[in-house]
């Protein structure tokens, strides 16, 4: 068995708004927050590195756990803009937590890689106990703040969340999760010369479809409605793709939790701080199931369900 | 009832607008579809002509126009 024990997160305090951004890629602050439901992203500073930025979420993660680095068995960290690509931040974050034998591994996926690292802690548990789930970006050294790139650098912000999977103890268990691969679509979302390349119609158009279908299969398939469902933490991609998800799902879409609007999208970092702020906000023990969904570069995709314990 | 009537009938539906576009007209210039609209009208047409479109072709070039959704659902038949 596997429980989500604790969340963290870190975020720089540098604020971008769209008043700011817009100007440099020639659309108005009012586009920018109807196309996206973004208001203000954060953007790290220049000695800032991604490992960096995971290391912050990562304590962070650990004393609201009230663990030390030294309970882990594993170390996985999600990433889509490592500062190398080889090695990537999870050794440099082991390290800065002071562990020099402990298992860190990457996973090289931008959006959906948080929730293929808790879907991976949640199998591993059993033989590590105490996996650390970190996701960290630095998303505005990957876009381009000019009109050519409007599409991405309006969206994008850097930031970083943790999550600690335990075999033992938590305030939800992991019940199911489903995890998805179409690498015949790739070309839509991919980083290229260091820079985030996205089709933005034809990411939407697959999210928008892949996102319910991976949901309602596994509520489907613990025999769960989506209005049993306590709370929907998904990647903050798009306010409006998440409204989307909602009305696919019949569900109000006041039962998703959003911060896209003060954070932008940051990667697959977004789903972990979105979990943190979440959690932070919870008064009392969880009532109801927790469903938990990204989508991102791959094409990967996939939700989680955690239940309360 | 023809093709393109019905196409053009999930169109109106999906973008709340009654405007006709010529066959060959972009239905994103036209400003009937965009990304999301674009996700709605998809899933309206496989209601509408009882079809499947699967991932791979999930790319808005092919459904940008009414006449590229009619050779589309043709060759699905």
């Amino acid at each position: 068995m596997a429980f989500l024990r604790a969340f963290g997160s870190w975020l720089p305090p540098r604020r971008v708004s769209n008043r700011e951004l817009a100007p440099l890629v020639e659309a108005t602050p009012e586009w920018i927050l109807e196309v996206s439901g973004i208001e203000e992203r954060r953007y790290a500073s220049e000695t800032d590195i991604v490992s960096g930025v995971g290391l912050l979420a990562a304590q962070d993660c650990l004393e609201k756990a009230g663990a030390t680095a030294a309970d882990l068995g594993m170390i996985l960290v999600a990433s889509g803009s490592s500062d190398r690509f080889c090695p990537g931040p999870a050794g440099q974050i082991a390290a800065g937590l002071g562990l020099a034998s402990t298992p860190a591994l990457d996973i090289p996926v931008s959006s959906a890689g948080s929730l293929i690292g808790l879907t991976l802690a949640a199998q591993l548990a059993a033989t590590a106990g105490r996996v650390l789930v970190v996701g960290t970006e630095i998303m505005s050294r990957r876009v381009s703040l000019t009109p050519e790139g409007k599409n991405t650098a309006i969206l994008f912000g850097d930031g970083a969340g943790a999550a600690l999977v335990d075999a033992d103890s938590g305030f939800a268990r992991i019940a199911d999760c489903c995890l998805f691969t179409d690498g015949s679509s790739s070309e839509v979302l991919f980083v290229h010369d260091g820079q985030f390349q996205m089709d933005g119609s034809a990411v939407i158009l697959h999210a928008s479809r892949k996102i319910p279908r991976a949901i309602n299969e596994l509520l489907a398939r613990n025999q769960l409605a989506a209005s049993q469902v306590e709370a929907f933490l998904l990647h903050q991609a798009n306010l409006n793709l998440i409204a989307r998800v909602a009305a696919a799902l019949k569900t109000p879409k006041e039962r998703f939790f959003t911060n896209i609007a003060g954070y932008g999208n940051t990667s697959s970092a977004s789903l972990l701080i979105a979990a943190d702020e979440w959690h932070r906000g919870l008064t009392g023990a969880l009532a109801g199931p927790l469903v938990f969904s990204a989508f991102g570069s791959g094409l990967n995709w996939g939700a989680l369900l955690a239940i309360p314990r | 009832m023809d093709p393109q009537v019905r196409i053009l009938k999930v169109l109106q539906k999906v973008s709340g607008k009654e405007i006709s576009p010529g066959a060959d007209e972009s239905l994103f210039v036209s400003g009937l579809l965009d990304s999301f609209a674009l996700a709605d009208f998809v899933t309206g047409l496989e209601e509408e002509f009882g079809v499947t479109i699967p991932d791979s072709d999930l790319s808005a070039r092919k459904f940008d126009t009414i006449g590229k959704v009619e050779a589309y659902l043709a060759a699905k038949r």
